[in-house]
């Protein structure tokens, strides 16, 4: 090129190719630069994990145990495992080096219990919290899109279940019910549980409503409904997802307390929450792994979807970066 | 005189402002009111006004997109005050609005190609299915944009591109008049003129009629046909875009214009300067008579008494809102 | 007079921190030597300042103009050692107030000279203040913080600042919280706080940006006003070139992280040396006559990690050529006092 010829074009032309401004190459919807972020993270690959064992776990409990849900041995109740420090009582004359998490108070293997226990554990949480989603995420988008009276009514509705205290209320909702069903369980838990959601997605709809893009959709006679679809409930779905991955979590806890409170599941059933409950008594006095390994692995899983929770939290958020 | 496409007559928005548990309506707020205009074919109508002067909600109860409180609207003829709901939706295809924050204006969550090619999922006429990925590449380069760029979100464009994507989705449908909010306003300043050129191109090419809704009055002269200066959600002037800046008659618009600075240092000292004291009355109880009166520095009993109408008043060549209208030159250096 | 006592002992007022450190009067004001400033990105390294020079005495206006992105704000934060550091880092030059080199001192030392002087106007009044206390609160504190006044002695200061900056009945309005305040206003009592300890500096970044335009002509005036009173230094940061040109003394073009020119403003309007500050005086419409097609600076500003070859500015200049992709341009001298960062300045004043 000659020195005197403008290296570029006329003024006025086009801006040159996608100066892409402060992502990475790799960037492209939200979705996959949290993939991105995600991989790269830990505690986010850590606590997957363990979820995802947890769910092999009550997806297909025979691929971890050949035992079955109710093969136990009354004799061999309570027997700590051999590599135990708590190990004070004198066993009995059985070799049971094969129970690894020793025998529960009715003589069932600790460590396959486990695995059948994760079962209505995992089953009530996801239930509860689909359906949470469903009513949640409908119930917001409503009050928060439409605004008005919609809105004051879904909203007093919603401040008024807020209002029941959550435990105090599940205890004299099933103890009314009389029916202790993973039914019942998961009946008594939604009822409680949607406000949250509601709330949540009803602020996002509220934020989301009042962008210019909402408005330019309304500007091209786009209907109420095809926004709410394309436009607010793609955007709110981050938060929805964030919601219900805590939410998995929280009601496997939920699910145990009502359990161990004896309103929730009932034997035969096999659950983490009946394992304590069984447990508790014998705990304190010279059996303490009745209690360690079930509440272990609860307290872990609950943590795992908390902590991946708040990971996809980061991720999905615009303004953590 | 070429045809009028848009006319709006005494035009009035009020919002409620409500109080307590039962939202119970204790006062309006005037946002919008009594205002009449006309837009041409394929002509600029420029509006100029503080922030909380009306002008954006003007622009957008002149698209149906708010519902004016009375007054008004028509579009070619077709009243859009009272409108069907299904009928509005459909006439919306005529009148597009571009927006002054290009961030939040485009869903982050779509490629460009969805958004640009959403009008033509809503208006499933304006072209058939297989075209529509073909037009999406055709208004891109329209605006300048590479085709190639369908596939990406607006979060990988910088503002000045994002405001180009705004105007092609606003283009899709050709639509007749384009609303502007402030297009311009939240981009840097070598890349306003590329925006503020791109649009006049397409005006030309397109033959679209704007309504340039701005704050800033060097960009509203620059690319107006005519102006409308609004106050407290009035129009207190309303003329040719020379008319406006060269013979100014009303004292707001003169402060306005005196206020606004001139890169020229060498002119320094040499403008007149109208320098106004005093707040902005709230649009929730503006001031009897002319709301402009509080902070006028020619104001009488009579302009607390009496509301001034627009119209041409001696001395004048074009509509003015004052008992006192004069032409004051404030834009160029008196030596 | 208890103000006037004190603005006397205005150098003993600096504590321990400051007592021990020399001000030479006859130093510049404030003398910024080759400025580096750089962001830890996740894409590298970004120099979001890249090399700034600049001398302010008292009672001039320096200007620096130039869009988002190209430094200013950060020279400006950098000057003052409000960084948020990480991501930012001062990786070299000298800010010499009154001869003393800040950049050295400790965060106490720093904080008092930001106090006593140096003062800053922020764009966004309303959150530069603290929402939950009252604008007299937090005015009297600094009275109260810094030079040890009781409660009613800072009120009545607070009160006398707000009616400087010529605030309606402030003896009513220094009760009230920062939103009660229209944006105007705010912005007053922003440029209170700046000034409420005489500094000899201060700097604006972007004092009426959120303004409108008659408010901004009342604000342009009152800092005009006062620093004239005052003696002050002041540093104005806009991207509008209509407000530098009404109040400037010298102006300072900045792109890309650094100056590409430097003059005084009635040369740097009349004959632009570098072809940026050219292009920006000719894409910009005028509110006093009637343009044709405005002449707009294709593309746009560069990526600060990933900063094109040579001259900044090359991709989008009209007079780029081999040499610019290959040589970044020094600080060429124009004429004395006036400099531009380009290898053709020569053709760009003359075109």
């Amino acid at each position: 090129m000659s020195s005197s010829s403008p290296v570029t074009e006329a003024p006025g032309a086009i801006p040159p190719e996608t100066p892409v401004r402060g992502r990475g190459p790799t960037s492209g919807s939200i979705w996959k630069d949290a993939r991105h972020q995600l991989s790269r993270n830990p505690v986010f690959v850590v606590c997957s994990l363990v979820v995802l064992v947890v769910v092999s776990w009550a997806l297909f409990p025979q691929l971890w145990t050949s035992l079955g849900k109710l093969e136990c041995d009354i004799n061999i109740n309570r027997t700590p495992p051999s590599w135990f420090p708590g190990k004070t009582q004198p066993g009995y004359d059985a070799d049971l080096d094969g129970y690894v998490l020793g025998t529960t108070t009715l003589g069932c293997d600790m460590y396959s219990q486990i695995i059948w226990g994760a079962r209505p554990s995992i089953v009530v949480a996801v239930i509860v919290t689909a359906m949470t989603a469903l009513v949640g995420t409908t119930l917001g988008l409503v009050a928060g899109y439409y605004g008005g009276w919609v809105d004051t009514v879904i909203s007093r509705i919603t401040d008024i279940f807020l209002g029941l205290p959550f435990l105090l209320g599940a205890v004299i909702f099933l103890a009314l019910l009389k029916s202790q069903s993973i039914w019942a369980v998961i009946l008594v838990l939604v009822v409680l549980g949607w406000t949250q959601m509601t709330r949540i997605v009803r602020g996002t709809a509220l934020s989301l409503r009042d962008q210019d893009f909402v408005e330019a959709a309304r500007a091209m006679g786009a209907t109420n409904g095809r926004i709410i679809l394309r436009h607010i409930l793609p955007n709110a779905l981050a938060p929805i997802i964030v919601l219900c991955t805590i939410y998995v979590g929280s009601f496997i806890a939920a699910e145990a307390t009502l359990t161990f409170l004896g309103v929730g599941l009932k034997p035969p059933e096999v659950s983490w929450g009946i394992t304590i409950a069984q447990g508790q008594d014998f705990a304190v006095a010279g059996f303490p792994h009745l209690l360690v390994f079930p509440c272990i692995v609860l307290v872990v899983t609950v943590l795992s979807f908390i902590l991946m929770g708040d990971a996809l939290r980061d991720a999905l958020d615009p303004k953590g970066r | 005189m070429s045809e009028v496409i848009l006319a709006a007559t005494d035009v009035r928005k009020y919002f409620p402002i409500t109080a307590g548990v039962l939202k119970r309506t204790v006062g309006h707020v005037q946002a919008v009111d009594g205002i009449s205009l006309e837009l041409y074919q394929g002509e600029t109508l420029g509006i100029v006004g503080e922030s909380g002067c009306g002008k954006s909600t003007l622009a957008r109860v002149l698209m149906g997109l708010i519902p004016a409180t009375s007054g008004s609207v028509k579009l070619e003829g077709e009243e859009l005050v009272g409108m069907k709901p299904s009928r509005l939706r459909k006439i919306r295809r005529d009148v597009q609005i571009i927006f002054q924050d290009p961030y939040s204006s485009l869903d982050p969550r779509m490629t460009v190609g969805k958004i640009i090619g959403e009008p033509f999922e809503i208006h499933a006429e304006v072209a058939p299915k297989g075209e529509r990925r073909r037009k999406v590449q055709e208004l891109l380069e329209v605006v300048g944009l590479s085709p190639e760029h369908i596939n990406r979100y607006p979060h990988q464009f910088s503002g000045g591109q994002r405001q180009r994507i705004g105007i092609a989705r606003a283009l899709a449908l050709r639509p007749k008049v384009i609303i502007c909010d402030e297009p311009v306003s939240a981009l840097d300043i070598s890349v306003q003129a590329q925006v503020v050129n791109l649009l006049e191109n397409l005006q030309s090419e397109f033959g679209l009629s704007y309504i340039f809704v701005a704050h800033d009055l060097s960009v509203v002269r620059h690319i107006s046909d005519r102006v409308g200066v609004m106050y407290l959600g009035k129009m207190v002037e309303l003329g040719t875009e020379d008319q406006i800046y060269e013979r100014p008659t009303h004292p707001y618009t003169q402060a306005l214009l005196s206020a606004v600075p001139v890169p020229d240092p060498g002119l320094r000292g040499h403008r007149k300067q109208i320098v106004l004291t005093g707040e902005l009355p709230s649009a929730a109880n503006p001031p009897s008579g002319c709301r402009f009166r509080t902070r006028c520095w020619k104001a009488q009993s009579v302009c607390a008494e009496s509301e001034p109408a627009l119209e041409v008043r001696d001395g004048g060549d074009h509509p003015s809102a004052c008992h006192f209208a004069e032409v004051i030159d404030v834009t160029h250096a008196a030596y | 007079m208890p103000e006037s006592d004190i603005l006397q002992a205005g150098t003993p007022a600096d504590s321990k921190a400051v007592a021990s450190l020399y001000f030479d009067t006859t130093a510049p004001l404030l003398d910024v030597q080759e400025l580096r400033v750089d962001f830890q990105t996740k894409e590298g390294v970004a120099h979001a300042v890249n090399g700034v020079s600049f001398t302010l005495e008292a009672g001039r206006t320096l200007g620096i103009l130039g869009e988002s992105g190209c430094g200013k704000s950060v020279t400006a934060q950098a000057i003052m050692g409000i960084l948020d550091s990480p991501p930012a880092r001062v990786v070299g030059g000298k800010v010499l107030l009154s001869g003393v080199d800040l950049l050295t001192l400790n965060e106490d030392a720093r904080r008092q000279i930001r106090a006593n002087r140096i003062g800053m106007v922020f764009q966004d009044a309303l959150s530069a203040l603290n929402p939950v206390f009252t604008v007299g609160w937090q005015l009297g504190e600094l009275f109260r913080k810094h030079r040890d006044f009781s409660r009613k002695q800072a009120k009545q200061e607070a009160v006398r600042l707000l009616d400087l900056v010529g605030i309606p009945a402030a003896g009513q309005r220094v009760d009230d919280f920062p939103h009660q305040f229209s944006g105007g206003m705010r912005q007053r009592v922003m440029i209170a706080m700046a000034l409420a300890l005489d500094p000899n500096v201060i700097i604006a970044d972007e004092p009426t940006t959120a303004l409108d335009v008659t408010v901004q002509a009342q604000i342009m005036k009152l800092l005009a006003d006062l620093q004239a009173e005052r003696n002050m230094g002041l540093i104005l940061i806009t991207h509008d070139i209509g407000v530098v040109a009404d109040v400037a003394d010298d102006i300072c073009v900045m792109y890309a992280g650094r100056e590409v020119e430097k003059a005084d403003v009635y040369a740097i309007y009349d004959s632009p040396a570098h072809p940026y500050t050219q292009a920006l005086l000719e894409s910009i419409p005028r509110v006093d006559m009637k343009g044709q097609q405005l002449a707009s600076i294709q593309g746009l500003p560069p990526n600060l990690t990933s900063m094109p070859s040579g001259c900044a500015f090359h991709p989008r200049c009209r007079f780029a050529r081999e040499r610019c992709r290959e040589d970044t341009p020094p600080l060429y001298t124009v004429t004395p006092g006036r400099l531009s960062a380009c290898h053709f300045f020569q053709e760009v004043l003359d075109s």
